[in-house]
């Protein structure tokens, strides 16, 4: 029992659940209806920072990253900015060429 | 004194340990999709009319009809972890096979969109392919192995909730002691995640 603080704490309603999968159904139909429009080059940049939008809901709530400790906090960040370093990186040499 | 006895009646568990382990794997699989993501953003930037048009034979409605599943899937995988948090162990149970059973409707929907694409000659290799141009050739390319791949994530994780539904049900999985279950539901929101940049990136280039 003394090994209760390492057990599994993240605990959340129902609620919060159904709430974050109503705005990410939300989400989705917005990007859907914004792809019909004919908005060019803004297209592909909308539907990315919708689907960032619904990933950061999913990463917090979801995977309950929000009451995890600090440290999963971190770490997350790393990996993400890993990731965009790469992208920032390759588009920096391919613009150039 | 207390301290021995707890060592004798427990055996040792560190819930944190194992969820940042399930994190830190999440990683790698981040940079492996990453890095496909990659070589899609260059061969899109490079082929951008090329891959608009092919991008139109893609099927936007059941695109759109698998993303709604999937979202779902990951709200009832998200509920399970509550009902047994509640201990209400039979409401996780039936939260777990509903995951499943909305997971295999989304490998349905991916057996029927692949069929129709093969059957109108569109898999890599096939001479219908080869008429056209290299930037669709890429598009269909990637579009196979990255919806593949995913696809095989979403099998995987159904084969793991499967797993999970039968430690729940034996008693394996309780009230106190689910982070088996927290790290399979952990795995398939990843899973979901992809598909959230897969579906914009394929099915709605318009």
């Amino acid at each position: 029992m003394e090994n209760n603080n390492s057990h599994s704490q993240n605990s959340h309603s129902y609620g919060i659940y159904i709430l974050v999968w109503l705005a990410l159904v939300v989400l989705t139909t917005v990007t859907v209806t914004v792809a019909g429009l004919d908005l060019k080059t803004l297209t592909v940049t909308v539907a990315l920072v919708i689907a960032s939008i619904k990933s950061y809901l999913v990463i917090t709530i979801f995977m309950h990253l929000r009451s995890e400790g600090k440290t999963f906090k971190v770490f997350v960040m790393v990996a993400l900015l890993f990731l965009l370093v790469s992208f920032i990186l390759l588009f920096a040499d391919y613009s150039f060429q | 004194m207390s301290t021995q006895e707890h060592a004798a009646t427990h055996t040792h568990r560190d819930d944190y340990g194992a969820r940042m382990g399930m994190w830190l794997f999440l990683f790698t699989e981040l940079i492996l999709f990453g890095g496909m993501f990659l070589v899609y953003s260059v061969y899109r930037f490079t082929n951008q009319s090329e891959f608009h048009l092919a991008a139109t034979e893609l099927n936007t409605i059941i695109g759109t009809f698998n993303t709604a599943i999937l979202l779902t899937s990951s709200l009832t995988m998200a509920l399970s972890i509550t009902a047994i948090q509640k201990n209400n162990k039979s409401l996780s149970v039936f939260f777990q096979l509903l995951t499943i059973l909305l997971g295999l409707f989304f490998m349905m929907n991916k057996y029927f969109e692949w069929s129709a694409k093969i059957n109108h000659g569109l898999f890599p290799g096939s001479d219908e392919l080869l008429t056209k141009s290299s930037g669709e050739i890429l598009f269909f390319g990637l579009y196979y192995v990255m919806t593949g791949l995913h696809g095989l994530h979403v099998l995987v994780g159904m084969i793991l909730i499967a797993v999970m539904a039968g430690f729940t049900s034996r008693g394996i999985i309780t009230h106190d002691n689910y982070v088996k279950l927290e790290n399979t539901g952990l795995y398939w929101h990843l899973v979901d995640i992809i598909w959230i940049f897969l579906f914009p990136l394929f099915y709605l280039i318009t």
